[in-house]
């Protein structure tokens, strides 16, 4: 049991940048648009991030240097993608390739620096209660803002009038256009949000969850927060427990090596990818359930 | 036509983008662009590495030693590299284009290039192959390798002057020889100082993934761990040490920077004595296939940048038994050695040859559970 308490506060740690990107990209994809370079958005946010936070000492300006940089990167994307309308999918992924070419580049300078931040917070009284201070409130601040975000998103998709635009343009852009909404501007407003919280999931993992900046160092977690986002049919919340899964399962297979238990190490690697696919057919089990929740315009080209 | 030109632009732009991570990276030599033509063309040394030279660790260190070697004979050779190259059939054609290029001694730094190394090597007979931590050979291809484990070995001894709870962790990489050695030098030399010491071992089977690593930091330190030392490529193992107030080593270069107050060493490789005397050989025509396995003695490994926090007598223990193994006094192999089935490996006094170090893949006595693909 007394494992239990790190083990809880540490898979809230490491699913903390898939929910931040995770958010972003299900508002950028409510609103029609698959964008594919979330890769490459956390890599630019990540070296970005963190040369601002080892230039100014600060880890605030770190971060929202981060969500900047994601948010402008995202910018190529719509005016390629929404502007001269290439394929999106093609679009996203060379925006990733290009991503990871341009943070190597830009970040050389950086390899091997550290920044002196304090990254170890408690929320004063409630830290001291018994495990549940330990598991739940000895995390760093941006743990609680994604959550925050997660709340603030969901509540703006489903009550307010911009969520009712931003679904609108993603279910029937011609509608939508008909009625008088700019639905590219929207669509731009849409990605230029995914981007930011890409950004802020990149920067993340550079100031505070590994305090590095290495090259390739966002390792595919751009890709899951994408399968995340069908994971959960767009859902904000779903988001969140589907990034706290995946976050559990990988802290679980390490925990359970500590612990001695001799079971191949290859196959627990495996583990979230398979309990992806598990829930993957089984929400896909019913056709209708996730053409339901899907946008029904995502991914295709808007000709205004 | 509107489409045609889109496709085009996005077609553009896509190899923009490879062209920016794919390639290989050249540094032109000025000297080589000096006018009259030199009177003898420079000697063309290609590296391939497996990680970004920005990793701060494995591939970093091999990227010194080129650059040192490449200060040492100046314009008498000219050396690329090739970053990111995959331990999969891209190795192959990686190196295959190194050869047909014109290079004509190439090195592969790590153990998955052997076997497209040794496949290119049959097909180019006048170039050159070293590959590194491998055990095969050919006509053309050399084996050359570190004893890291000697490194781990002092570093376990501070380890295990340093533990307070008497449990060591060990973040490891993937499951082949070279890193079960380093696991169980680090056990041995902690145990040599301090009998109760016991190792838990988190296999994250990659070399290079910073946020696998410092979650696998995590979960060895949730596990009662005080003191870690890592076999991966990334220095997330010592800042997660940093950050959760425990101990940790750097590993393959000086990583103090990373986590001054958690940093007790960097148990370090130097491959430039190597990587003078391969291109030496080659420049002198003196090159013939053996196998070069070198440890402190020749100045290969070390375990420097020992931190303040570490007391004197610890340290001097330390430097002594680096002093043991430079003499060639002490093997770390030497037994009794017992694994952690309790069966004996080593009678007592018998001392490991390089056969038997080569096949190490069981945990000693000490290590907690089962070297993973061991049955």
């Amino acid at each position: 049991m007394e494992q239990l308490a790190p083990l809880i506060a540490a898979t809230l740690s490491a699913g903390t940048p898939l929910l931040l990107a995770g958010i972003g990209l299900v508002v950028n994809e409510r609103s029609g648009v698959v964008n594919l370079g979330a890769e490459g958005m956390m890599l630019i946010a990540a070296v970005a991030g963190f040369a601002v936070g080892f230039a100014t000492g600060s880890p605030a300006a770190g971060l929202i240097a981060g969500a900047v940089a994601g948010m402008l990167f995202s910018l190529i994307f719509s005016a390629l993608a929404i502007g001269l309308v290439t394929n999106q999918y093609a679009t996203g992924l060379a925006l990733t390739l290009f991503g990871a070419g341009l943070s190597a580049f830009a970040g050389l300078s950086y390899v091997g620096k550290s920044v002196p931040f304090k990254t170890t917070f408690e929320i004063p009284l409630l830290a001291d209660i018994p495990f549940f201070g330990a598991a739940f409130f000895k995390l760093h601040p941006m743990v609680y803002f994604a959550l925050l975000l997660t709340a603030v998103v969901a509540w703006m998709l489903a009550r307010t009038r911009l969520g009712l635009v931003i679904r609108a343009v993603g279910e029937s852009p011609e509608s939508a256009h008909a009625i008088g909404y700019s639905v590219r501007a929207i669509r731009v407003g849409a990605v230029a949000f995914g981007g930011a919280c890409c950004g802020l999931a990149g920067v993340y993992l550079s100031l505070i969850y590994t305090p590095l900046w290495v090259e390739g160092m966002v390792a595919g977690r751009g890709w899951i927060a994408l399968a995340l986002t069908t994971f959960a049919t767009w859902r904000p919340w779903r988001v969140a427990l589907g990034a706290y899964l995946f976050g559990s399962v990988t802290m679980i297979q390490f925990a359970l090596q500590a612990e001695g238990i001799e079971i191949a190490s290859q196959l627990l690697s495996m583990m979230p990818y398979i309990a992806t696919i598990v829930v993957l057919a089984l929400i896909s089990r019913n056709p209708a359930f996730i053409r339901l929740n899907m946008p029904a315009s995502l991914g295709k080209p808007f000709h205004p | 036509m509107l489409n045609a030109r889109r496709s085009l632009f996005l077609g553009s732009m896509v190899a923009a983008a490879i062209l920016v991570t794919g390639c290989g990276k050249e540094e032109p030599k000025p000297a080589a662009k000096a006018v009259g033509a030199p009177k003898t063309e420079p000697l063309k040394v290609a590296f391939a590495y497996v990680g970004p030279v920005g990793d701060g660790g494995w591939t970093f260190a091999h990227d010194t030693g080129r650059k040192e070697a490449e200060k040492e004979f100046g314009d008498r050779i000219k050396t690329s590299y090739v970053e990111n190259v995959p331990e999969s059939a891209d190795a192959e054609r990686v190196i295959r284009d190194m050869a047909t290029q014109g290079n004509k001694l190439i090195f592969g730094t790590t153990f998955g290039y052997m076997e497209p190394m040794l496949k290119v090597a049959t097909e180019f007979k006048d170039v050159k192959f070293e590959h590194a931590t491998g055990y095969k050979t050919a006509d053309n291809m050399r084996a050359y390798d570190v004893r890291a484990y000697e490194g781990a070995y002092v570093a376990g001894i501070i380890a295990g002057k340093m533990t307070k709870t008497n449990t060591l962790g060990f973040v490891a990489s993937i499951p082949i020889p070279e890193v079960v050695r380093n696991i169980n030098a680090y056990t041995l030399g902690a145990q040599s100082v301090n009998p109760k010491v016991k190792t838990k071992v988190v296999w994250v089977n990659k070399w290079f993934d910073p946020g696998k690593e410092s979650e696998a930091a995590t979960a060895l330190i949730n596990g009662g761990a005080d003191v870690l030392l890592q076999n991966t490529d990334s220095s997330a193992v010592l800042q997660t040490a940093e950050k959760m107030g425990k101990l940790a080593f750097g590993w393959d270069s000086n990583m103090t920077a990373y986590g001054p107050k958690a940093h007790l060493a960097s148990a370090i490789i130097n491959w430039a004595p190597y990587y003078k005397k391969a291109i030496g050989e080659a420049l002198k025509g003196s090159w013939k296939v053996e196998t070069n396995w070198w440890g402190m003695k020749e100045g290969a490994i070390d375990v420097i940048a020992i931190g303040e926090m570490v007391p004197q007598d610890v340290k001097k223990m330390a430097e002594e038994k680096k002093a043991e193994i430079k003499e060639g006094k002490f093997n770390v192999w030497t037994g009794p050695l017992v694994g952690n089935d309790g069966k004996e490996v080593l009678a007592k006094d018998a001392k490991g040859d390089d056969k038997f170090i080569a096949g190490i893949m069981f945990y000693v006595r000490g290590v907690e559970g089962k070297v993973p693909s061991n049955k």
